[in-house]
């Protein structure tokens, strides 16, 4: 049986520390690769860390009896270099990552280890997440399924129908977290797409608990899950910045799907080093 | 068929917990209404949300259940297409992807609920399978192997209700992958699958009526191909006729055509399809089928 017993505390300090080491870890392999989504994996370095390091419960054999699904699949570098951290990926799998010999890829793939799903094409992972969490409550395994979702993914009709179906199944074992960096290719949705917004309201129209927050601040995303009434599945709506941690890469679009040079390089590593102290 | 498909599912549905039905807004009759009573947790309507329905079904079959997906053939194949691909076939998850009313059945509904082109389009994914019985026993055989199996996703071509019992008397047992003779003989081969069997049953009489011997050869599963059953089905027959309510591309006549010349056949080949065309047309099914130019007296007037 899994240890139910829920943490009422995340070192928030000690997460700083992590994503930092992953934001420099991702940096080096886009040294070795000439393209990977780098600020999609920034924008959600701190959920993924939390949902790993704070929210997923330890199970008697080491696995978890929760389920982590990246549906937002191009941040899967922020997945990566986590489970490198945990022992379920190694460097050697990390190093060989989008070559041809590898098994990572830019976008998760079901079957390697730690990956629960495969994604990539956008609007897909809350359906699944939604049909995990009502098997896990049909057969009684008290398992919960945490999602990530992009910003972008949310003006998929299939993600409006997974809302629908998420309330209606009553899957309160499930949290999707949304990665609401507000940038797509085009430039920002909320100028591009005013009416997207507001998305809490959205939500709870379709039947969800919403919190908002910094998507940035483990702490209070951390407080928001962990207060959660629980009747409903809930959303956390998370407020990023699309390539957080490096100053040229914040909010520039390019950034979506390019890899720094060897200056560009250098200048993110120390930005780094200077947070860190 | 329906009702045979829905009396299966109960009976696997009994038997075990892990068979899940999602349905897409689909009126629950018969043996389906009693599944719902039943087992009300693992009978889940999404209402008019393909995608979702699909990839619910991954979810479910992700956490090791069994599930199928069930809504007339157009819907749960081709509006929710790229869900059907990434989800469950680049995934190879054990899902029943159930189309009703496969080919032209609803032949009063118009071009936007016939499924024509569906072997094509699912045959063309990988680790699809695909099975299309032609009769209620068939679908009986076909739904329990696609509770039961662990291969990877399914597509499951149903016709609608009443049709004909045609395998009754078939000297071949059902087995997946492996095409089987409903009837036996030397001179013809008719080839055929789904509940346009009935046809090759029309034609067959007729045929046997000028002294030919006739063959019925029932491609049941469309994919995995039984290739060897098919090379020895040209081997053994002068004459070899294909009949099936699909397009002309992607299905089973010209799969037939390329094993024939691969193999450099020696029999007579003629195939019979649906037009590469929308038929704007109504009236009963064989009505479409005529219109489509899949008229029994057409065809026997064609190869005799």
């Amino acid at each position: 049986m899994a240890d139910t017993r829920r943490e009422n505390f995340f070192d928030v300090a000690a997460a700083r520390r992590r994503c930092l080491g992953y934001r420099r870890r991702i940096l080096d392999i886009s040294q070795t690769v000439s393209a990977l989504h780098i600020a999609p994996a920034f924008s959600c370095l701190e959920t993924v860390d939390l949902i790993y390091h704070g929210l997923m419960r330890k199970g008697a054999n080491g696995k978890s009896p929760d389920t982590f699904l990246m549906s937002k699949g191009h941040g899967c570098m922020a997945q990566y270099v986590i489970l490198e951290s945990r022992g379920v990926l190694t460097a050697d799998d990390l190093a060989r990552y989008c070559k041809p010999n590898g098994q990572l890829g830019a976008h998760p793939d079901y079957g390697v280890p730690g990956i629960e799903a495969s994604t990539g094409s956008l609007g897909h992972g809350l359906s699944m997440s939604v049909g995990m969490a009502y098997a896990e409550k049909a057969r009684g395994t008290g398992g919960l399924v945490y999602a990530v979702l992009s910003d972008g993914e949310v003006q998929e009709g299939s993600t409006w129908e997974a809302f629908m179906m998420g309330s209606t199944f009553g899957v309160n074992n499930l949290v999707a977290f949304i990665d609401n960096n507000d940038f797509q290719s085009l430039g920002r949705t909320s100028e591009t797409h005013p009416s997207f917004y507001p998305l809490a309201d959205k939500f709870r129209a379709f039947g969800w608990e919403v919190a908002e927050g910094n998507g940035h601040d483990a702490g209070a995303l951390f407080e928001a899950v962990a207060g959660r009434a629980g009747k409903k599945p809930m959303v956390v709506i998370c407020k990023t910045v699309k390539g957080r941690g490096v100053s040229y890469m914040e909010n520039v679009p390019i950034w979506h799907y390019r890899a720094p040079n060897k200056d560009e390089y250098s200048k993110a590593c120390e930005e780094l080093k200077e947070v860190a102290s | 068929m329906r009702n045979k498909f829905a009396d299966t599912l109960y009976e696997l549905g009994r038997a075990d917990k892990d068979i899940f039905i999602v349905v897409a807004d689909i009126s629950p009759a018969g043996s389906m209404e009693k599944f719902r009573k039943e087992f009300p947790e693992r009978f889940l309507n999404v209402g008019v949300a393909e995608q979702s329905m699909i990839g619910i079904c991954a979810g479910l079959a992700l956490k090791g259940c069994q599930p199928f997906a069930y809504t007339i053939a157009t819907f749960s194949l081709y509006r929710p297409f790229e869900f059907v691909r990434d989800d469950l076939c680049y995934q190879n998850l054990p899902v029943t992807v159930v189309g009703i009313g496969g080919g032209v059945v609803y032949s009063t509904l118009g071009g936007t609920h016939h499924c024509q082109e569906d072997m094509a389009i699912a045959g063309a994914i990988p680790n699809m399978s695909i099975i299309a019985p032609c009769d209620p026993n068939e679908t009986r055989e076909a739904t329990i192997h696609c509770g039961s199996q662990k291969r990877g996703p399914i597509y499951l071509r149903l016709g609608k209700a009443g049709e004909p019992d045609l395998t009754k008397d078939a000297p071949d047992r059902w087995e997946f992958g492996k095409a089987r003779y409903l009837r036996r003989g030397r001179d013809v081969c008719i080839m055929s699958y789904g509940i346009i069997m009935k046809k090759a049953f029309e034609l067959a009489e007729r045929l046997q009526l000028q002294g030919k011997s006739v063959s019925i050869l029932n491609v049941h599963t469309l994919k995995p191909l039984d290739q060897a059953g098919i090379q020895a089905a040209l081997a053994a027959h002068p004459h070899v006729v294909v009949i099936e309510e699909h397009a002309p591309q992607g299905g089973l006549a010209p799969q037939v055509k390329q094993i024939a010349w691969d193999m450099q056949a020696r029999c007579k080949l003629n195939t019979f399809t649906l037009q590469d065309a929308f038929i704007h047309n109504y009236g009963s099914h064989d009505d479409l089928l005529a219109a489509h130019g899949l008229d029994t007296g057409k065809i026997y007037a064609a190869i005799a």
